[in-house]
């Protein structure tokens, strides 16, 4: 039985497409058969940062609707042989998805994947509830600072009131906290919030700490899942992260501010 | 065309019963003077209901009327009537109420008629407890009850409540204790960050409650209309 989980936040722009690329990566590296789907209908961008963009031709709302079949328009990864991606459709809203047709096309998926990944949009409407109303798990990924926590906090309700397990009554969706763009200088200088704040004001398990990097962005840019690219910071904060989702116990690095040492201080960092 | 400005319309208060059966006016008077003694503010002027049901000698009800005026208490009537004491009642100016059939502990008194202390009955709430955080954007109302989080209540969270609120957790969004009007009900947290604290509609924000007790357990309540911080413990 595949493992459904959303990657959602309720803000924008805090990294919920970076992490679901960089996790659904990180689990498929590990050979599970797993599919990361694009719910940001409308505003497709997963392709681009798995850097697929070219090889859409059917998308999820062609599924729902019946104009394609699943296997016209799952994307198979290049670089790792268990990964598949289901682009968003473009021209579409997100009204295009029905509760029944999602429905139908996890089921279909859940028969032949290990994991699947639903990348949420971001914001509290139909395409928010539609990402996160089958899962069992959910990566709430959050920014430390309070309008991010804040709105996670939202999100966090809707998972325990709205979601499937919920609204039937089962245990309810395993939450964990994802801490993007964190940046252990400027939370000594008090310009952010600590681990500490964020996990207090949110109260579930911290999942894993992403510091802010140039190696997200490069890798962005580049269409290669941050987590591939294993000398970054990121990179690695993203393999344990994937390590903490799958059971591991692993040590939270990239906590405190590094020392620089006397060369990198002349030549820079 | 209905008319505004005059309407008759049927609702439901919460009435204190007074169950006793001795009626003398004596009796009556020390038995409330010692009920009264535990919480005076509690009773002030409140209303009251005789249950007659298992009196044994014929009240005198003018005389009785007298001693909750003294008391500074308001009879409104008797329940439980039978037709004679219906009309005596009611020559005493008394409403006569009607008993709701179900729970009339009255009949349990009956079984211990050793028992001759007054038992000035106060309204039963109900308690709700929620065992889980309340988050951002939820709300909790717990109508004609106490309120119980065992959790945190989230920033842009709202709890409701016309008893009490007891949050085991952080109160850092709104807390609403006494929404039905009862300014005797208070809000009791584990630790105090709230947006806004209303007790029977009188309210305060964050500004207002900085100081000693901000991110300290408190329990805040109304007196003489001013918000009242104290320690929980």
């Amino acid at each position: 039985m595949a493992k459904i989980i959303v990657v959602t936040s309720g803000k924008g722009g805090v990294g919920k497409t970076t992490s679901s690329a960089a996790i659904g990566t990180g689990i498929a590296m590990r050979g599970f058969k797993t599919v990361i789907i694009d719910f940001d209908i409308g505003l497709r961008n997963l392709d681009l940062i798995m850097g697929c963009e070219r090889r859409v031709v059917y998308d999820f709302v062609n599924v729902i609707n019946g104009e394609a079949n699943l296997k016209q328009a799952l994307i198979k990864d290049k670089r790792i042989e268990t990964l598949f991606i289901l682009p968003a459709s473009q021209t579409r809203d997100k009204d295009a998805l029905s509760k029944e047709g999602v429905e139908r096309i996890l089921n279909e998926l859940a028969e032949e994947f290990d994991y699947i990944i639903c990348d949420s949009p971001a914001g509290i409407e139909s395409g928010a509830m539609m990402a996160l109303y089958f899962a069992d798990e959910a990566v709430v990924v959050t920014n430390p600072e309070v309008s991010s926590v804040r709105d996670s906090d939202r999100i966090l309700g809707m998972l325990s009131s709205k979601s499937r397990r919920a609204e039937q009554g089962l245990p309810g969706i395993k939450e964990h906290l994802l801490l993007t763009r964190y940046n252990p200088e400027r939370v000594v200088k008090g310009e952010m919030l600590s681990v500490e704040d964020v996990g207090e004001i949110l109260a579930i398990k911290l999942l894993g700490v992403i510091p802010e990097s140039q190696a997200v962005l490069n890798a962005s840019n580049s269409g290669q899942p941050v987590i591939l690219d294993q000398d970054s910071d990121a990179g690695q904060a993203y393999l344990d992260t994937v390590a903490r989702l799958l059971g591991e116990d692993v040590p939270f690095r990239f906590l405190n501010v590094e020392k620089k040492g006397l060369l990198k201080r002349i030549f820079g960092g | 065309m209905s008319d505004h400005s005059f309407e008759l319309k049927g609702s439901l208060f919460p009435l204190s019963v007074l169950y006793c059966q001795d009626l003398s006016a004596a009796a009556v008077k020390t038995q409330l003077q010692q009920k009264l003694a535990q919480a005076p503010a509690f009773f002030y002027r409140a209303p009251v209901v005789i249950n007659v049901e298992s009196v044994t000698q014929v009240p005198d009800f003018e005389a009785i009327a007298q001693v909750f005026k003294e008391l500074e208490l308001v009879l409104v009537g008797v329940c439980g009537a039978s037709a004679e004491l219906k009309k005596m009642a009611q020559a005493a100016g008394l409403a006569s109420l009607q008993l709701s059939k179900s729970k009339t502990p009255a009949k349990e008194s009956k079984e211990k008629e050793v028992k001759t202390e007054a038992a000035v009955a106060a309204p039963v709430m109900e308690t709700k407890v929620v065992e889980q955080n309340i988050r951002s954007g939820q709300q909790i109302y717990a109508k004609g009850a106490d309120l119980v989080i065992r959790g945190t209540v989230g920033a842009g969270a709202e709890v409701i409540a016309d008893g009490n609120i007891h949050i085991y957790g952080t109160l850092r969004g709104k807390a609403i204790a006494g929404a039905a009007g009862d300014n005797q009900k208070r809000v009791f947290c584990h630790k105090l960050e709230a947006e806004l604290i209303s007790i029977a509609g009188s309210y305060w924000l964050s500004d207002s409650l900085q100081g000693e007790y901000w991110g300290k357990s408190a329990c805040i309540g109304l007196q003489d209309d001013k918000l009242v911080l104290a320690d929980l413990l």
